[in-house]
C-alpha cells in the first residue's frame, strides 16, 4: 500500500472512532437527563410522555399538606395554579417546610408524584435555582428580586 | 477610627499590589527593547514586594473579621459576634470576595516562591510576567466588582452569621488547600507561555516545571479529597461524591494535571510529547479558571455557589477567554517548536503513558459534557434539566477500567525499546496472581462484571507495584547501605499503590452498600445486618451557637457487650435561622455504620436512616497515599533548593 493510501485510511479510522466514541456519549447522556417540571407544565402535558421517565418536579410545599404516616411522608407541589400530590419514603432534608421552595426526583405514575429524592433549599437566600425563576415566572415569589 | 484607618490601608495595599503586578506583567516588553540590566535586577524584589501587599491586604482583612468589624459590609453579611474563633478565621474566606483575595494571595505566593528556583533570570522574568499577567487580571476582578474592604451603611451589632454547615473544621481547610493546587496550576501553565514565547521546550525546561506540577496536583489531591470526605460526614447523605458540577470543576483539572505529570515525565525522559505537554498546561489552567467561573458566577445551584451576580460571571467569563484563547492561539503559531524526530516504539513505559494521558483526557472530556450540557442546552432552549450520575458512572467506569490496567504496566516496563518477550517475562508474575484473584472472585463472589474486572485490576497494580519494589530493592541494599528505593520509584509506588486502595473502597461502597430508614421509639432496638442498635433516649443539649436535639444509640456486638454508643444530631442554629443534621459514624476497617437522625418527636418515634458502607474508609486512605507519593517526588528537590539557598 502506498503511503498515501495508508494515511488516508489511519484518517478515516481516527475519524469512525471519534464518531462512535461522540455517539455513544451522547447516547449515555441522552438517557440519563432529568428534565424540571412545575405542576401546570406536567398536567398540561400528554400523560404518555411521563411514562417510565424520571423527572424532576419543582414547586412550593402547598400549606398545611404534609401529612406524615410511619416514614412515608404524602404532601403537595403547588406552583400556584396547579398541584400535584408527592409520595416519598425516606428522611426529609432539614429544611423541608410548608410554603418553601422544593424539587422532588422521582416518577410520575398514575397523576401521583412517586419521589426517591427530595431537595430542599440549603438556607434563606437560597433556593433551588429552578424553583425560584419559575416563582417568579409566575408572580408568586416572596424572596428578594 | 484606627480601625478605619487600618482598612484604608488594606484597600490600598491590594491596590498597590495591582500596580506592582502590572508593571512584572509588562517588564520583559522594556527590557526586550532596551536590553536593560537594571531592569532585570528589579524583577525579584517586585515580586516580593508584590506578595507582600497581597499578604498585608489580607490580614487586615482576616483582622476585621476576627475582631468583628461590622463597619465592613463584608464582614457584617458572613460572621457574627458568637461565631467561635476558628470559624471567624475562616469566615474570612467563605465568601466570594474574601476567597478571591484568598487566590490572589496564593497566586502571589506562589510568584514570590518562583523567586528562588534556579531557573536563569532571563526565562524566570518572562514566567513572572505571565504570573503578573494573571494577578493583574484577578486583582483587577476583585477591585472592579468584587472588592472585600467596602463599608457597610448600616451598622448591625452581631452580624449576619454564617451558613452553619459551613462551620466545620474540614471545611475550613478545604478552601484553601484547593485553591493552592488550582492557582499552582497558573506556575506550569507560565512555563509554558513563557516557552512558547521564549523558545525552549526541551528537558530542562521539563526538569525546572515537574516539580511545580506535582505542587499543584498533590493540593488538588488533598483539596478534593477532603471535600468529599466532609461532604461524607457533614452533609449527611450518605455519599461521598454527587457529581455535582462543582465537584465536576475540581475533578477535571485533576485529572489533567494527573496526564501532565506523566506527559512531562515524557518529556523530561525522552524529549517527546512537547506539544501534547504545553497544551496540558494551557489546558489544566483553563479548566482551573472554569471551575472559579461554574462556583462564583451563580450559573449554578450547589452547595457551593456563592451569592449571584451576573457582572462578575461576566468578568471571569472574559479571563477565562483571554488566557484560553490567546495561549492556544500563541501555540497554534509556534508549531515549529514542537518538532520532535525520534518514533515511538509500541512496547515501552512511554506508549502506556501516552495510552492513558489519551484517556485521562477523554475522561475530562465527558465529565465537561456533563457538567456544560444542562448549562447549554438551557441557555439556548429554556429548557431546564440535570445530568444524572448514572450519565458519568456508565461512561466512565469502562475508561477507569482501561486506565488501571495500564496504569500497572507503566512503572515496571523500561523506557524505549522493549521485546515483547523480556516485558512478559517482567510481568509474568502479575498476570499469574491477576488472572488468579479472576478466578477466585468469580468461584466465590457474585460480583457484577465491572466489580470483578475493578477488584482485578485493583489487584494487578498491586502485584505490579510489588514487582517494582521487590526488583529495585534487597534485603542487603535496605539493611546494609541503608537504601531503599530512589524517591521517584518511592513516588510511583506510593501513588499508584494509592489509586489501586481508592478504587477498591469505591467499589466496594457502590455495589455493596446497605441502607435502612426507619421510625423508631426510645428503647427499641434496630438491627441492621448483624449490628445490633438500641435506641436509648432522646436528649436536647445546648451548644455555644446552636440548639442540639441528639439521640443516644448503644451498639452491641456479639457477646452482648457495649460497642460504642453514637450520637446522631439534629442542630438548630436559631442567629441563622437554619437546621442541620450531624451524622454519627462508627468506623471500621471494614465497614462504617453511618447514621442520620431525621425529624421526630416523642409521640410519633423518630426516624433513621442508617448505612452500612463497606471499606469506604479505602478511599480517603487512598488519597493519602496518593498524596504521600506526590510528596515523595517533590521533597528531594525542595531539599535541594533549600541547602543551595541557605550556602548562598
Amino acid at each position: 500500500m502506498n503511503p498515501k493510501l495508508t494515511r488516508l485510511l489511519g484518517l478515516l479510522m481516527f475519524i469512525s472512532f471519534i464518531a462512535l466514541g461522540t455517539f455513544l456519549l451522547l447516547s449515555a447522556l441522552n438517557s440519563n437527563i432529568v428534565y424540571f417540571f412545575e405542576p401546570t407544565k406536567v398536567i398540561n402535558k400528554d400523560k404518555t410522555f411521563f411514562d417510565g421517565k424520571r423527572i424532576r418536579l419543582g414547586g412550593l410545599v402547598a400549606n398545611g399538606s404534609i401529612n406524615r404516616n410511619g416514614i412515608e411522608t404524602i404532601f403537595i407541589i403547588t406552583d400556584g395554579n396547579n398541584s400535584i400530590e408527592v409520595q416519598y419514603n425516606g428522611l426529609l432534608p432539614d429544611l423541608f417546610s410548608e410554603n418553601q421552595g422544593v424539587i422532588a426526583e422521582g416518577f410520575l405514575i398514575e397523576n401521583t408524584f412517586i419521589a426517591d429524592t427530595i431537595l430542599a433549599k440549603h438556607d434563606e437566600n437560597y433556593m433551588p435555582r429552578e424553583v425560584a425563576e419559575s416563582l417568579k415566572s409566575k408572580g408568586v415569589w416572596k424572596g428578594k428580586p | 477610627m484606627l480601625f478605619s484607618l487600618l482598612i484604608d490601608f488594606g484597600h490600598l495595599t491590594l491596590v498597590l499590589c495591582l500596580f506592582s503586578s502590572f508593571f512584572l506583567m509588562v517588564l520583559p516588553i522594556f527590557n526586550s527593547q532596551f536590553e536593560n540590566d537594571f531592569l532585570l535586577k528589579t524583577v525579584k524584589p517586585i515580586t516580593k514586594l508584590s506578595f507582600i501587599f497581597s499578604l498585608i491586604s489580607f490580614i487586615i482583612l482576616m483582622i476585621g473579621f476576627i475582631f468583628s468589624d461590622f463597619s465592613i459590609d463584608l464582614v457584617a453579611q458572613h460572621s457574627h459576634t458568637l461565631k467561635p474563633l476558628i470559624y471567624k478565621i475562616s469566615g474570612t474566606w467563605a465568601n466570594h470576595e474574601g476567597s478571591l483575595l484568598l487566590w490572589i494571595l496564593i497566586l502571589q505566593f506562589f510568584a514570590f516562591l518562583l523567586t528562588y528556583s534556579s531557573v536563569p533570570i532571563l526565562f524566570l522574568s518572562k514566567v513572572l510576567s505571565i504570573q503578573g499577567a494573571v494577578s493583574s487580571a484577578f486583582l483587577a476582578l476583585c477591585l472592579f466588582s468584587s472588592n472585600p474592604f467596602l463599608r457597610s451603611n448600616t451598622f448591625p451589632t452581631q452580624g449576619a452569621g454564617l451558613n452553619p454547615i459551613l462551620q466545620d473544621l474540614g471545611l475550613a481547610f478545604h478552601p484553601p488547600i484547593l485553591y493552592v493546587g488550582y492557582v499552582g496550576l497558573s506556575v506550569s501553565f507560565s512555563f509554558s507561555i513563557a516557552a512558547l514565547i521564549n523558545g525552549g521546550i526541551d528537558r530542562i525546561w521539563a526538569k525546572w516545571v515537574r516539580p511545580w506540577i506535582m505542587i499543584a496536583w498533590v493540593m488538588l489531591t488533598l483539596g478534593i479529597g477532603l471535600g468529599s470526605f466532609w461532604a461524607y460526614y457533614e452533609l449527611g447523605w450518605g455519599g461521598w461524591w454527587f457529581w455535582d458540577p462543582v465537584e465536576n470543576a475540581a475533578i477535571m483539572p485533576w485529572l489533567l494535571t494527573t496526564a501532565l505529570i506523566h506527559s512531562v515525565m515524557v518529556l523530561e525522559n525522552r524529549n517527546q510529547l512537547k506539544a501534547w505537554t504545553i497544551l496540558l498546561s494551557i489546558l489544566s489552567f483553563s479548566f482551573s479558571i472554569l471551575g472559579t467561573f461554574i462556583v462564583r458566577s451563580g450559573i449554578i445551584t450547589s452547595v457551593h455557589s456563592f451569592a449571584t451576580d451576573p457582572k462578575r460571571g461576566l468578568i471571569i467569563l472574559s479571563i477565562l477567554g483571554i488566557f484560553t484563547i490567546i495561549p492556544l492561539t500563541l501555540y497554534v503559531f509556534k508549531k515549529n517548536l514542537f518538532n520532535t524526530h525520534r518514533n515511538f516504539n509500541i512496547i515501552s513505559k512511554e506508549s502506556t503513558l501516552i495510552i492513558n494521558n489519551f484517556f485521562l483526557v477523554v475522561s475530562t472530556l465527558i465529565i465537561l459534557t456533563g457538567t456544560l450540557y444542562p448549562l447549554g442546552l438551557e441557555y439556548f432552549t429554556n429548557k431546564q434539566i440535570t445530568v444524572g450520575p448514572p450519565y458519568f458512572i456508565s461512561t466512565l467506569t469502562p475508561i477507569m477500567l482501561i486506565i488501571m490496567l495500564f496504569m500497572g504496566l507503566g512503572p515496571i516496563i523500561n523506557w524505549r525499546e522493549n521485546t515483547f518477550r523480556n516485558s512478559i517475562l517482567k510481568i509474568l508474575p502479575s498476570i499469574i496472581l491477576s488472572f488468579l484473584l479472576f478466578f477466585i472472585l468469580i468461584v466465590f463472589y457474585s460480583l457484577s462484571f465491572s466489580a470483578l474486572l475493578g477488584y482485578t485490576f485493583a489487584g494487578w497494580i498491586f502485584a505490579n507495584v510489588a514487582i517494582l519494589v521487590l526488583s529495585n530493592t534487597s534485603i542487603r541494599k535496605i539493611f546494609i547501605e541503608y537504601k531503599f528505593l530512589s524517591s521517584n520509584q518511592t513516588a510511583v509506588s506510593l501513588a499508584h499503590l494509592g489509586i489501586a486502595v481508592f478504587a477498591i473502597g469505591a467499589i466496594s461502597d457502590s455495589f455493596f452498600s446497605k441502607e435502612v430508614t426507619l421510625r423508631s421509639y426510645p428503647g427499641e432496638n434496630i438491627t441492621i445486618e448483624n449490628n445490633v442498635l438500641k435506641f436509648d433516649s432522646s436528649i436536647q443539649r445546648i451548644g455555644p451557637n446552636f440548639i442540639s436535639n441528639t439521640s443516644k444509640l448503644i451498639l452491641y456486638d456479639n457477646a452482648g457487650q457495649i460497642k460504642t454508643i453514637l450520637f446522631p444530631e439534629k442542630r438548630i442554629y436559631p442567629i441563622e435561622q437554619q437546621t442541620t443534621s450531624e451524622v454519627a459514624i462508627h468506623r471500621q476497617f471494614k465497614r462504617d455504620l453511618y447514621i442520620v437522625l431525621g425529624d421526630g418527636n416523642k409521640n410519633s418515634g423518630y426516624t433513621f436512616r442508617i448505612y452500612l458502607k463497606p471499606f469506604i474508609s479505602l478511599i480517603w486512605i487512598g488519597c493519602i497515599l496518593m498524596v504521600l507519593g506526590g510528596a515523595f517526588a517533590i521533597y528531594p528537590k525542595i531539599k535541594l533548593r533549600i541547602k543551595s539557598w541557605i550556602s548562598n
